[in-house]
């Protein structure tokens, strides 16, 4: 329980860093982000959002910093993240609801589906050590990691997407489904729109998940428990499964909620090279566009979601682990 | 993060393996010290031959370069020839050209956002590791706040204020969002290294706690160091790459993502593919050539992962 407890204290802490990082980031920026954004939008832009804008960030304003800060505290309790400047004059929280949901999923379901590939990839490459499987296979996966992601996914793009026709190659669903409600045929679209993606972010996470079990692996079967466990006559599925790798996953748990914060890093790239209407597509065109409210509102919500992320990762450890519960 | 789980593996195991016995941790010692004694592994010298060719094409190319890469021609998207050898891109520069200078850039700033990354976490790590106490609290509390903040999106946020005149704002970003694995890999090294016998000579001989720290326990560390300063590199050269990628550098320099920038920008993607297959392929040889070399650390670290040793196991069971 104590245990538990400076956790939260911890991850409280955390999120006060990242939401005050927010906060001092665009003051801190060389220059002025609104004059910046006047000066792309080539006056095109609406008065009122200017000075939404100042007040935001506080530019031309004689309140003090530390006031500013606190309504901007208080502003975030109540959800406010301030207009979008792009979709002008929606808000933040509502543009951003709006695309999370497809990142949630996809990124979601391709990182559990590689994290359970890798991890099982490595049981096995430890436990036959030095044969051909664990000779090629690591370095061939490590390979496929070193390339750049969105080269690799342009790739897949072309040849099976455009050259093969197997995949749709843009967007989360056709532009002829019907949204509005839901059905079979609309769920077999999304998932076709989303087996692309969902490969390519497999393909080029696996090593690492792989590495990572096999190296764990090597060090648990190393140990006097799993000696005995042989020298009892106990079947090799059972000494590989139920004594080492159960042991050696422990670590990699870790590891899998902290990747999330790269992944969905990644998911910027990933979803502007298939034009997927996620959270990163989104951050990508926000950039793009100077947007500031949206830049400094989804960095928000990532920072959040991945910190929730590893306080679910400490849960399950407490689950798993014993040792840490006293 | 292959280097994460290793020691995700390797930290949890290592008070253990000083109560075993004393002869694995010795000859484990004197590799870690003895610099010439490198990994045999046919995969760690593939790794360094292909990193030394890149560098020797990033000090001596130039040389064999004349005029600038970045120059305009009337042969727009011309097909490789003895003239050109990788072609030209659509405004006719020379791509060959581009490739050989742009691998000093690209280098340059991978080591760079390294380096940066790598100082941090040694400080932080081994200070925060040897002094323990409420010291150890705070930074260690800083550390894993960075662990857990994403380093990625931060970039992105930050690179977007930032005006793209030159590559190293990039550069220094990524070096300060990407130093707080390697710094707990580290403290937790250094608390196992804290109480051995050879510390507490030093302690009692009146050393003062930054030598004690940089010259007594770091040396022992370098392999971690090393393998935390390699994986650091990988990372800041591929996210440097992403960010060029969706136009957030300077995409004026010379470098391989900016290649990839212009060629992805140029909608020719499909007819020229001399322009846009050679940066992606180099990057892919220079990354896996430093992961390779991290492979070879890691056996040097934890000799139990290493993969020339076939192991018998399973047939005990069966007899």
């Amino acid at each position: 329980m104590k245990y538990f407890i400076r956790r939260i204290f911890f991850y409280v802490i955390a999120l006060w860093t990242a939401v005050t990082l927010n906060f001092i980031i665009p003051r801190l920026a060389p220059g002025n982000p609104v004059q910046t954004l006047v000066g792309r939008s080539q006056g095109r832009i609406d008065p009122r959002a200017i000075s939404a804008l100042e007040l935001q960030f506080g530019i031309n304003t004689k309140i003090p910093e530390w006031q500013q800060y606190f309504s901007y505290l208080g502003d975030l309790l109540h959800g406010k993240l301030g207009l979008s400047f792009e979709y002008y004059p929606t808000p933040v929280s509502t543009v951003i609801v709006s695309h999370v949901f497809w990142t949630m999923g996809l990124i979601g379901v391709a990182s559990v589906l590689s994290f359970v590939l890798g991890t099982l990839l490595g049981v096995i490459s430890a436990w036959k050590q030095g044969s051909v499987f664990d000779r090629i296979v690591p370095p061939a996966l490590t390979f496929l990691s070193s390339i750049p992601y969105f080269y690799l996914a342009l790739f897949f793009l072309y040849f099976l997407g455009f050259k093969l026709g197997w995949f749709p190659i843009i967007g989360a669903y056709s532009f002829t489904a019907d949204t509005s409600q839901f059905s079979l045929s609309l769920l077999f679209d999304v998932l076709n729109h989303a087996i692309l993606p969902a490969l390519t972010i497999v393909l080029v996470s696996l090593a690492g998940w792989m590495v990572g079990m096999r190296n764990a692996m090597l060090n648990t079967l190393s140990e006097d428990y799993v000696l005995m466990a042989e020298a009892k006559g106990l079947s090799n599925w059972r000494v590989m499964t139920i004594y080492a790798a159960r042991n050696a996953i422990l670590p990699n748990i870790t590891g899998f909620a902290l990747s999330l914060g790269f992944v969905v890093g990644g998911s910027i790239i990933m979803e502007s090279v298939f034009s997927y209407p996620g959270i990163g597509f989104l951050l990508f065109q926000a950039v793009q566009n100077s947007d500031y409210p949206l830049i400094q509102g989804i960095f928000l919500v990532i920072a959040l979601s991945v910190l929730a992320a590893n306080f679910f990762a400490d849960i399950m450890y407490l689950i798993l682990d014993p040792r840490v519960r006293y | 993060m292959e280097l994460f789980n290793t020691h995700g593996g390797k930290s949890a195991d290592a008070p253990k393996q000083s109560s075993n016995n004393l002869r694995p941790i010795m000859k484990n010692l004197a590799a870690k010290l003895a610099i010439p004694q490198l990994p045999k592994s046919a995969m760690f010298w593939t790794g360094i031959g292909i990193l030394l060719f890149f560098i020797v094409v990033a000090v001596l190319g130039p040389l064999f370069i004349h005029g600038d890469p970045n120059a305009f021609s009337n042969e727009s998207l011309a097909a490789p020839s003895l003239q050109h050898l990788l072609g030209t891109t659509l405004t006719g520069q020379d791509v060959f050209s581009q490739l050989v200078i742009g691998t000093k850039l690209t280098l340059l700033s991978g080591f760079v956002a390294g380096i940066i990354a790598t100082t941090l976490s040694v400080i932080m790590g081994l200070v925060s590791g040897y002094l323990g106490g409420w010291a150890d609290d705070i930074l260690s509390l800083i550390t894993n706040i960075f662990l857990v903040i994403p380093g990625a999106p931060l970039a992105i946020v930050l690179s977007s204020y930032v005006p793209n005149t030159s590559v190293w704002p990039i550069v220094i970003i990524v070096g300060l969002t990407n130093w707080a694995w390697g710094a707990r890999v580290l403290r937790s090294q250094t608390l196992t290294m804290r109480d051995r016998d050879f510390i507490q000579a030093s302690k009692l001989g009146g050393e003062n706690n930054f030598r004690i720290i940089f010259f007594d326990i770091m040396p022992n560390l370098i392999a971690i160091v090393a393998s935390s300063f390699i994986f650091t590199t990988i990372y800041a050269i591929l996210t440097e790459i992403g960010l060029a990628f969706l136009g957030l550098g300077n995409i004026l320099a010379v470098s391989w993502g900016n290649m990839l920038y212009w060629a992805q920008n140029s909608g020719t993607l499909l007819s020229a593919w001399w322009w846009f297959l050679p940066p992606g392929l180099c990057v892919a040889l220079l990354g896996s050539s430093l992961a390779f070399i991290n492979f070879g650390l890691d056996t040097i670290v934890n000799p139990k992962l290493s993969i020339v040793k076939p192991k018998k196991r399973g047939k005990k069971a069966a007899e």
